[in-house]
């Protein structure tokens, strides 16, 4: 008994590969899903994959947010349903509310590509349940439009009710407001982050470590013991 | 001409005594009445913008192409190559039915000119040579020589281009596995913008450029086609057109990423099903290289409606249409049965796709404007038969003067204080320092398979999950070198590619070059280019591997003054299973550090001479190619066999430069001792060719040491993996973190 992940492939979408050999490796059924589609194949949990939906010309992710497949997203999500926003899927995510808070340009200006040391906040949510609150984790981070901003109130209310997930360690890579990588909605079942855990499943390939497994052995968990 | 009267075939016939442009189009006389002779009258518009592009330096290769012929004549025994010069791309057996194309191109004068475009656009180019050989594009490099460090124009060129590969290959999905950043000023007003790219296939996918099979469809698919980057656009207007039309085009071609992604998507779906016949992209000279070269290639000829083009602006005229080189297009031949499906592909990921032509039973490449006839010619003669020259070319009279000006003569460091001194300028000198601030401007990690990537001196990628099949990439160049000896240069530049590769655990297979030089009309630039390529087709030969394919750029010069001749040179190797991979940092405390190679007093040319004296002169280290080759399989073996950890090639900055790299990398320090017979000035610093720094687990050492005695290659015990100093035991020590924040921080106080 294994449960299905479905990865959303965007026309400009890059690491929908990627993900979909990260939730293999885990041990989940990988399902492709095309962005035309409104079935969501009948999946137990959708991940948002990171690159340049539609090319990010507009602003990033605010066109992909429009896809005919993002209206069953949504929907079964506010039901639910585990989504996890890789950089890219972070941004649609945001652009659909699912998610508070935005993106702007690195603060340098400048598309950043680093191995970065991340500290998990919240080990309650549907994806990070197999880490500890505290620990510190390695994960690969990639992006120009990486600055996560709200304001002030949401960030109090995020800070206060656990939902900052992720925060960078080791200094601020983009001048994201109070360091956060990575928040959740308050269900928990909503999961978005800026760096790529699905480029840290495999010693040897990318940085070789394998911190970003946790995220789909997390969700492979949840959704077996569910079912 | 005017737009009233179109220049059709017919009436070409009958005014013979038209003046035409060829002139302003780049054509020298005697091409001129060639291209009458050829055709029997004077060409049309059309057919003169087709044989002024097709016949330029940079798409016919007329000056280098007799140098060129060596490389096909001095092939090595290598049963790896399917698919040899000529193509779009070569293309190698790795094993286990893949086959890997690779290609570096140039994309230098348009970089100057506007240096994110033009950089963009040259990781387009070459990513579209190889979807169009049947290949995934798995990985991209980008070889980068800018002028000063300091000047303030390459504070211009240089962050542009850098965002401009940047901005493009990151937003193709494609991880940038390495590259190189050189400093000179004779790059100054010809900074280098070279572009690689690897693609991977099954055999039974390779796909060529060739239109067959009468009633095939000719689609042409991507981007519409604009006004941009028309050669001699302005001349061709102020002939033909009025003053209503759209004049001044910029000459540089402006990049859609995201089109470009659609594209490879779109093509590879159409080579899963099996719907092409023939493909080629639409790069220099757009649709008039496309479709002379498919028809070329093919057998029979080509019938084009130019009227169903799909383009961006209404008014261009079809010689425009014929020259534009808007990116981000491609041309496929499809059997007319098949077309529907492959249009419907296209439309899925929302690609314009338009039917513009067939392939014909004749011989003849026709093309239609408005139903009249605008181009009738033989294709041979526009894509294959152009000029050849045998440009003279002569040893310029200052390579005498140059050469004696040996750097043996150059002041040495006095004292253990001033060595010391000196290490910290090397390895913080522009050259030399940490490329960081450039390359994590780049995605490494996209499509999961990078085994290694910058900083190491080797790119790797997997390509096979199952087995761990993986190839490496590899390239190297030393205008400095060249200048002193165009023909050890460009050996020496073959030299470390192979090493790197070697390095890393890979096989060297096959080999690509990317050739930057001056204008070809100066004979002592013609030499250089000459002895470069003599040097590479003969150090081919005798490694083994066979040159696959390779780029040509001339004319990088301003004025009198020609860049250092700059071969640069891209190795492919292949590894049986990337977990054996050797990656070059000393990761591992108490391993022990073996030099392997001959050590000599060599300094001409090298980082030391640059960073200390701002020197060039005398000769460049000696290439012993029987001995890399040597060197190359102890590194192949050891990495096979896991008798060593960490390798690093010796090369620029010698053993110092390496050391430290390898160090910095792996967090930890070494101690060093000066082996008897050497002095620690030639230890740290000598270039000489041949050699490698590798770590080696204890339990190794008696395995290692044998196998090299066996084989006959000297390996010297230097040291060992310890504690947090680079410490020359009786000379200095340099604490890794000073070293950390001088090698790493140099570039970004330049630039950042």
């Amino acid at each position: 008994m294994t449960a299905r992940i479905g990865v959303v492939t965007f026309p400009g979408t890059l690491d929908d590969r990627d993900a979909l050999r990260a939730a293999r490796i885990a041990g989940a059924e990988p399902v492709a899903l095309w962005h035309r589609d409104k079935d969501l194949k009948q999946v137990d949990a959708v991940v948002l994959a990171g690159g340049f939906s539609y090319g990010d010309y507009l602003r990033a992710g605010a066109i992909a947010r429009f896809s005919p497949v993002m209206e069953q997203v949504i929907e079964q999500a506010k039901a639910g349903m585990p989504v996890l926003g890789i950089c890219n899927g972070f941004q649609v995510l945001t652009e659909t509310h699912l998610l508070p808070g935005a993106m702007l340009r690195n603060n340098h200006l400048h598309f950043v590509c680093k191995d970065q040391r991340l500290g998990v906040e919240n080990a309650g949510t549907a994806w990070t349940a197999d880490f500890a609150a505290g620990q510190e984790i390695h994960i690969p981070l990639k992006n120009i439009d990486g600055r996560y901003v709200a304001d002030e109130h949401t960030l109090d209310e995020l800070e206060s009710e656990g939902r900052v997930a992720f925060r960078y360690l080791d200094g601020n890579p983009n001048g994201s407001l109070r360091d956060i990588a990575g928040v959740t909605n308050a269900a928990g079942n909503v999961v978005g982050l800026m760096p790529h855990p699905e480029h840290a499943v495999e010693p040897l390939i990318g940085t070789g470590g394998t911190d970003g497994l946790g995220f789909f052995t997390s969700i492979l968990k949840k959704l077996v013991s569910a079912a | 001409m005017s737009h009233a009267s179109l220049d059709t075939v017919d009436n070409a016939a009958k005014t013979p005594d038209v003046e035409q442009p060829w002139k302003e189009l780049g054509l020298k006389e005697d091409e001129y009445a060639r291209v009458r002779e050829i055709l029997g009258r004077r060409p049309t518009g059309a057919e003169l913008a087709m044989y002024s592009v097709m016949w330029s330096e940079h798409c016919s290769y007329k000056s280098s192409k007799v140098h060129l012929r060596q490389f096909g004549a001095k092939v090595p025994k290598n049963d790896a190559m399917l698919v040899g010069i000529g193509e779009n791309a070569g293309v190698v057996d790795v094993g286990e039915g893949y086959a890997v194309t690779f290609k570096v191109e140039s994309h230098n004068h348009p970089s100057y000119v506007e240096p994110y475009q033009g950089a963009a656009t040259g990781v387009g180019g070459i990513v579209r040579d190889i979807i169009a050989m049947g290949a995934r594009p798995v990985a991209v490099v980008d070889p980068l020589r800018m002028g000063a460090a300091d000047h303030p124009d390459t504070k211009r060129v240089l962050p542009g281009v850098v965002a401009g590969i940047g901005g493009y290959g990151n937003s193709l999905g494609l991880p940038n596995i390495g590259g190189e950043l050189v400093f000179d000023a004779c790059y100054q007003g010809n900074p280098l913008v070279n572009a690689g790219a690897i693609g991977v296939m099954r055999h039974e996918d390779i796909h060529l450029a060739k239109a067959s099979g009468s009633g095939n469809k000719i689609i042409l698919y991507g981007a519409r086609t604009g006004g941009d980057g028309i050669g001699g656009a302005s001349i061709l207007a102020s002939e033909t057109f009025d003053a209503t039309k759209p004049s001044k085009r910029p000459a540089v071609q402006v990049g859609d990423p995201f089109q470009e992604k659609l594209l490879i998507e779109c093509t590879l779906e159409a080579f899963a099903e099996k719907l092409v016949v023939g493909i080629q992209d639409l790069g220099a000279a757009g649709l008039s290289c496309a479709t002379s070269e498919l028809a070329s290639n093919g057998s029979g000829g080509m019938r084009v409606e130019l009227d169903d083009v799909p383009l961006r602006d209404s008014t261009l005229s079809p010689e425009e249409i014929l020259m534009s080189e808007s990116q981000e297009r491609m041309c496929a031949v499809v059997e007319e049965a098949k077309v529907e499906r492959f249009l419907a592909i296209c439309e899925k990921w929302d690609v314009i796709a338009t039917v513009v032509g067939e392939v014909t039973d004749g011989d003849r490449l026709e093309i239609f404007w408005h139903g009249e006839k605008i181009v009738d010619v033989d294709p041979r003669t526009v894509a294959h038969e152009g000029p050849v020259y045998e440009r003279p070319y002569a040893r310029p009279d200052w390579q005498d003067a140059l050469q004696a000006d040996d750097a043996a003569r150059l002041p040495r460091p006095a004292d253990a204080q001033e060595l010391r001194a000196q290490v910290l300028k090397l390895v913080s000198s522009p050259n030399q320092a940490s490329k960081a601030w450039v390359t994590d401007q780049y995605d490494r990690f996209v499509q999961g398979n990078t085994v290694l990537a910058q900083p190491e001196d080797t790119g790797m990628v997997r390509i096979n999950e199952e087995t761990g099949l993986g190839v490496a990439l590899a390239n190297d160049g030393n205008g400095r070198f060249a200048k002193l000896d165009p023909y050890t240069g460009a050996q020496l530049a073959l030299a470390e590619a192979y090493r790197n590769v070697a390095a890393s655990g890979a096989r060297p297979l096959a080999v690509s070059d990317c050739l930057n030089f001056g204008s070809p009309e100066d004979p002592a630039v013609m030499w250089q280019f000459a002895e470069a390529v003599r040097g590479i087709a003969d150090g081919c030969l005798q490694l083994g591997t066979p040159v696959t394919g390779g780029n040509v750029s001339l004319y990088n010069q301003t004025g009198e003054a020609a860049i250092h001749p700059t071969p640069v040179v891209s190795v492919l190797g292949v590894i049986d299973d990337v977990a054996r991979r050797t990656p070059m940092a000393f990761a591992e405390d108490g391993q022990l550090l073996y030099l392997l190679g001959d050590t000599r007093e060599e300094f001409g040319g090298s980082a030391w001479s640059q960073a200390i004296h701002d020197h060039l002169g005398g000769l460049p280290p000696a290439v012993d190619l029987d001995r890399e080759k040597l060197l190359g399989e102890i590194l192949v073996s050891a990495s096979r066999d896991g008798m060593i950890d960490a390798a690093h090639d010796l090369s620029d900055g010698g053993l110092i430069q390496a050391v430290t790299e390898s160090c910095l990398r792996g967090g930890n320090g070494a101690r060093l001792i000066v082996p008897d017979g050497l002095d620690a000035f030639t230890f740290l610093f000598s270039e000489s060719a041949g050699r490698a720094v590798v770590s080696v687990p204890r339990s190794e050492e008696m395995r290692f040491t044998d196998m090299c005695k066996v084989r006959g290659l000297p390996a010297t015990r230097i040291g060992v993996v310890d504690g947090d100093v680079i410490e020359v035991q009786g000379e200095f020590t340099l604490p890794l973190e000073e070293l950390r924040s001088v090698h790493e921080g140099a570039i970004p106080a330049l630039f950042a």
